[in-house]
C-alpha cells in the first residue's frame, strides 16, 4: 500500500478481534491475521470469482455461507471461519470434486504436492460418500511443452485466467457448460495449433496433475545409459538458485557447487553453464544493437532469448518481427558450439552428442525442437528438463543433494561473469547488455556497473542511459501482458526506445513454468536477490572479459556478427499462422 | 480456405463495433444463414469482434442452440422438454444416439443425418415426440428408431 496507510477497522473472527483494512477483501484480513481458510478459485491480484466456495464462512445476519475471498469487511462484522457447518461445506465440495476425479494419486505427477490432495487431507476425507460415473476425457499430448489431462481438472480456472489476464494469450476457455464442461482450446483441437506460446504459467498455478511438462525424463535416462552417447548438460541461470527449494533448502539459496556434483553422480559427461552462452549472447546481441543503431537497423530492437515472447511476437505482432534480435537464444547457442567448437576440440563425432539443458521454462522444450535450431540436419539440444523434472531425476536417484561435496563446472563453458547469471531474473539482459554496449561503443568500463532502474520485480522498468555521446531509452517488461502494452504503444508510433528486454515469465525466468511449485511471490524475491547477491560478490561483471568468451571468438568465431556467429547463432523469425 | 465469405460479412458490417455484446446475435445470424458455425466463421468473426477463438468457442458450447458441423441431408430433432421427458425421451435420445453413432450437434460421417436437442417443440400431447425434416413421429419408443430413421435413409430434404 503506497498511498498512505489504508483506514482500519475492527472484525471479530472465531471470537477474536483482528484488524482489518477498509475495503479489502475478507480473505485478505484473514491471511495477515493467521487465519487459514482454503482457497482453489482465488489467485493473488486478480479480481476474485467466487467460483470454487471453498472459502466459505458464516458472517452475522447472512443466511447463506459467504466466500472470503469476494466479500469485503466491513466494521463491526463477525465471521466463524472454522464452524462445523462451514467444515461440512467445504468437505462437501471435495467429495463431490473427488466423485468425478481419477482415483490416481500414486501415478500423479502431483502426488506429494498437489491442493486438492491436500484439501481432501485436512478436510479428513476419509470415505466415498458421492460415486458417479467418471467422465472420460482424451488427454491432450500434441504440445511440445505441456500436457493436459482433462480428468483431473477440477475446473477452478485458474489456468483460464493466467492465459487469458495476465499473458494475454487465451490459448484455453471454458468450454461446453454443467457436467460437461471442460477446459480447452477453440474447436477442442490441441494446445499446439492454438495461440498458446509454451509458457507454462497455467502449470504454475493448477492446483492438480491436470497440467503437466511434457516430460523428457525418461529419454534423458535412457541416454545417460547408453555407453555410446557423449551426454553433456547445461543449465541455465536461474536454476542454481531455484533447485534448492525442492529440496526443502531455503528458497535463495545458491547450490551451484551441489548440483554439479550431483549432474556428476547422475552421469552427466560434462557440466556446463548456460550463463557462459549468456555472456556469448549479450556480445553478439550488443554487437547487433550497435550495428543497428549506426547503420539504421530496425529500432527498438526485442531481446530474443525467452522462446514464448519470441512465439508471442510471431503470432500476435507479426508486423514486428523483424524488431527482434537474430540472436538464438543462450541454451541455443550452447548446444550450437557444443556440437560444432566443442566437438571439433576434443575430437567426439557430434552426431554421437546427446546434448541436455536445464531450464525453468517450459517453452525451451518448444524451442528445442523448432526446425531453426539446429544446423546441418542436427538439432543444437536433444532434450530439455525444467528444474522440476531434475529435482524428480536427483530425488530418483536417492541423492542426498545438501550432503553432496560441491564441485566446479568443466571448461571452458563453465567460465561465465556475473552479467550472465543475471539473465536469470527479469531486467538482468538489460543490465548485462548495457554494460557491453558501453565497453563496445566508449572502450571503457561503466563507472558504476549496477543499473539500480531495470532491476526488481515490478512489470515494466525503464531508463535513459548514458553511453558515451550517445542516450539510449532502454525497457524491461516481464509478463505477456505488459510486453502487449509497451507492444502497442509502439504500433502507435512511441519512438524513443533503442533496446527491450522483454520475458515472457512474470518476473523473468525465476518464475518460469518450470520451476519449483513450492515457490511464492516471496521465494521468487529471494531468487532475484540471490542473483543480486553474486553479482555482488564477484570480481567478474562483464560478459566480455569472459576469457573462454574471447578465446572462443580467437580460435573459433572471429568476431561478434561474423560468418560463422551467422551460421551457428543468428536465426530468423517469421509471422506464424495459429488458431487465434 | 475461404474467408471472406459474403453473407459472414454482410451480417459483421451491421456490427461495425468491436463488442463482446455483439456476440451471440453474431453468432446466431450466421447460424441461421449457414446452418451452422465453421472453423472459419467462427474465426472470422473473432478478427471482427476482436475476441481470442477459445472464448467465442467457449461462449458458443454454452448454448445449445449452436452447431459447428454441417447439418445432415437430414435433421433429426429430438424433444427433451418436460412432457417428453415424463415420457421417455431420455432413453429415445439414447436410442438415437446409438442408431447414428453421433451425438447431439454433429453429423454422421456420410452426411445422411444430423442430430439436434430441442426443449419442446409444441407437441406436448404427442410426447415423446422426434421430428426428422419437419415431420413429427408422435410416442415414439426406442425401438421405433431404427425404423424411422431408415426410412429417410437416401431421401433428400
Ligand atoms: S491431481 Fe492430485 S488428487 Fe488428482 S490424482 Fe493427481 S495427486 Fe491425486
Ligand atoms: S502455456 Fe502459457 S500460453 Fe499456453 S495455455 Fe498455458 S498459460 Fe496459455
Ligand atoms: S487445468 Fe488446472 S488450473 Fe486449469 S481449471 Fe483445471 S484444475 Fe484449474
Ligand atoms: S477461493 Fe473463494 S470462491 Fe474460490
Ligand atoms: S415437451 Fe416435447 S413437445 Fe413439449
Amino acid at each position: 500500500m503506497s498511498e498512505g496507510t489504508p483506514a482500519v477497522i475492527e472484525i471479530e473472527v472465531n471470537n477474536r478481534k483482528i484488524e482489518a483494512r477498509k475495503g479489502e477483501m475478507l480473505l485478505g484480513a484473514l491471511r495477515r491475521n493467521g487465519i487459514h481458510v482454503p482457497t482453489l478459485c482465488h489467485m493473488e491480484n486478480l479480481f476474485p470469482t467466487g467460483a470454487c466456495r471453498l472459502c466459505v464462512v458464516e458472517v452475522n445476519g447472512q443466511r447463506n455461507l459467504v466466500p472470503s475471498c469476494a466479500f469485503p469487511v466491513y466494521e463491526g462484522m463477525t465471521v466463524q471461519t472454522h464452524s462445523p457447518r462451514v467444515v461440512r461445506a467445504r468437505k462437501t465440495i471435495i467429495e463431490l470434486l473427488l466423485a468425478d476425479h481419477p482415483d490416481d494419486c500414486l501415478y500423479c505427477v502431483r502426488n506429494g504436492n498437489c491442493e486438492l490432495q491436500k484439501l481432501a487431507e485436512q478436510l479428513g476425507v476419509r470415505e466415498r460418500r458421492y460415486t458417479g460415473a467418471k467422465s472420460a476425457y482424451k488427454l491432450d499430448i500434441s504440445s511440445p511443452s505441456i500436457t493436459r489431462d482433462p480428468a483431473k481438472c477440477i475446473l477452478c480456472g485458474r489456468c483460464v485466467r493466467v492465459c487469458e489476464e495476465v499473458q494475454t494469450v487465451s490459448a484455453i476457455d471454458f468450454i461446453g457448460r454443467g457436467s460437461k464442461a471442460t477446459v480447452s482450446t477453440a474447436f477442442e483441437e490441441g494446445l499446439n495449433v492454438s495461440s498458446c506460446v509454451n509458457c507454462g504459467q497455467c502449470v504454475m498455478v493448477c492446483p492438480t496433475g491436470a497440467l503437466r511438462e511434457q516430460s523428457h525424463v525418461k529419454e534423458v535416462l535412457g541416454v545417460l545409459n547408453d555407453p555410446n552417447k557423449f551426454v553433456v548438460v547445461q543449465h541455465a541461470p536461474s536454476i542454481s538458485v531455484s533447485l534448492a527449494e525442492e529440496f526443502g533448502l531455503k528458497a535463495g539459496t545458491d547450490v551451484v557447487g551441489k548440483m554439479t556434483a550431483a549432474l556428476r553422480r547422475l552421469g552427466f559427461q560434462r557440466v556446463f553453464d548456460t550463463s557462459f552462452s549468456a555472456d556469448l549472447t549479450i556480445l553478439e546481441e550488443g554487437s547487433e544493437l550497435v550495428q543497428r543503431l549506426t547503420t539504421g537497423g530496425k529500432l527498438p530492437m526485442l531481446t530474443s532469448c525467452s522462446p514464448g515472447w519470441i512465439k508471442f511476437v510471431e503470432t500476435f505482432y507479426p508486423d514486428l518481427v523483424e524488431n527482434l534480435s537474430t540472436c538464438k537464444s543462450p541454451q541455443q547457442m550452447m548446444g550450437a558450439i557444443i556440437k560444432s567448437y566443442y566437438a571439433q576440440r576434443q575430437g567426439i563425432d557430434p552426431k554421437s552428442i546427446y546434448s541436455v539443458s536445464i531450464m525453468p521454462c517450459t517453452a525451451k522444450k518448444f524451442e528445442a525442437q523448432r526446425p531453426e535450431m539446429g544446423s546441418d540436419g542436427m538439432p543444437d539440444i536433444d532434450a530439455v528438463l525444467t528444474t522440476r523434472e531434475l529435482a524428480r531425476i536427483i530425488r530418483m536417484r536417492g541423492l542426498d543433494l545438501a550432503a553432496l561435496e560441491p564441485q566446479g563446472p568443466d571448461t571452458p563453458f563453465g567460465e561465465r561473469s556475473t552479467a550472465g547469471k543475471l539473465f536469470g531474473a527479469t531486467g538482468g539482459v538489460l543490465e548485462a547488455a548495457i554494460r557491453t554496449a558501453h565497453w563496445l561503443v566508449t572502450g571503457s568500463e561503466m563507472e558504476n556497473l549496477k543499473v539500480q532502474a531495470v532491476r526488481g520485480l515490478e512489470g515494466r522498468k525503464e531508463a535513459r542511459v548514458k553511453i558515451g555521446e550517445l542516450e539510449l531509452g532502454v525497457a524491461a517488461v516481464n509478463g505477456l501482458g505488459n510486453a502487449r502494452k509497451l507492444l502497442d504503444e509502439l504500433r502507435a508510433g512511441r519512438s524513443d526506445l533503442h533496446f527491450i528486454e522483454v520475458m515472457t515469465c512474470p518476473g523473468g525466468c525465476i518464475a518460469g513454468g518450470g520451476q519449483p511449485f513450492i515457490g511464492d511471490a516471496e521465494a521468487v524475491r529471494a531468487r532475484m536477490q540471490a542473483l543480486y547477491k553474486i553479482d555482488r560478490d564477484e570480481e567478474q561483471r562483464v560478459s566480455h572479459r569472459n576469457e573462454s568468451v574471447q578465446r572462443l571468438y580467437k580460435e573459433f568465431l572471429g568476431k561478434p556478427l561474423g560468418e560463422k556467429s551467422h551460421h551457428l547463432l543468428h536465426t530468423h523469425y517469421a509471422p506464424r499462422e495459429v488458431v487465434m | 480456405m475461404v474467408t471472406a465469405e459474403k453473407d459472414i460479412e454482410e451480417i459483421l458490417g451491421k456490427y461495425p463495433n468491436a463488442s463482446r455484446d455483439a456476440l451471440i446475435p453474431v453468432l446466431q445470424a450466421v447460424q441461421e444463414a449457414r446452418g451452422f458455425l465453421s472453423r472459419e466463421a467462427v474465426l472470422r468473426i473473432g478478427r471482427h469482434l476482436k475476441l481470442p477463438a477459445s472464448k467465442i468457442y467457449g461462449v458458443a458450447t454454452f448454448y445449445n442452440q449452436f452447431r459447428f458441423q454441417a447439418p445432415g441431408r437430414n435433421h433429426v430433432q429430438v424433444c427433451r422438454g418436460t412432457a417428453c421427458h415424463v415420457k421417455g425421451s431420455a432413453a429415445v435420445l439414447e436410442s438415437v444416439k446409438r442408431v447414428l453413432k453421433v451425438n447431439p450437434g454433429e453429423t454422421t460421417k456420410d452426411g445422411e443425418f444430423s442430430l439436434e436437442v430441442v426443449a419442446c417443440i409444441g407437441a406436448c400431447g404427442l410426447a415423446p415426440v422426434i421430428c426428422v425434416n419437419g415431420e413429427f413421429h408422435a410416442s415414439v419408443t426406442p425401438q421405433k428408431i431404427q425404423d424411422i430413421l431408415d426410412s429417410y435413409r437416401g431421401k433428400a430434404r
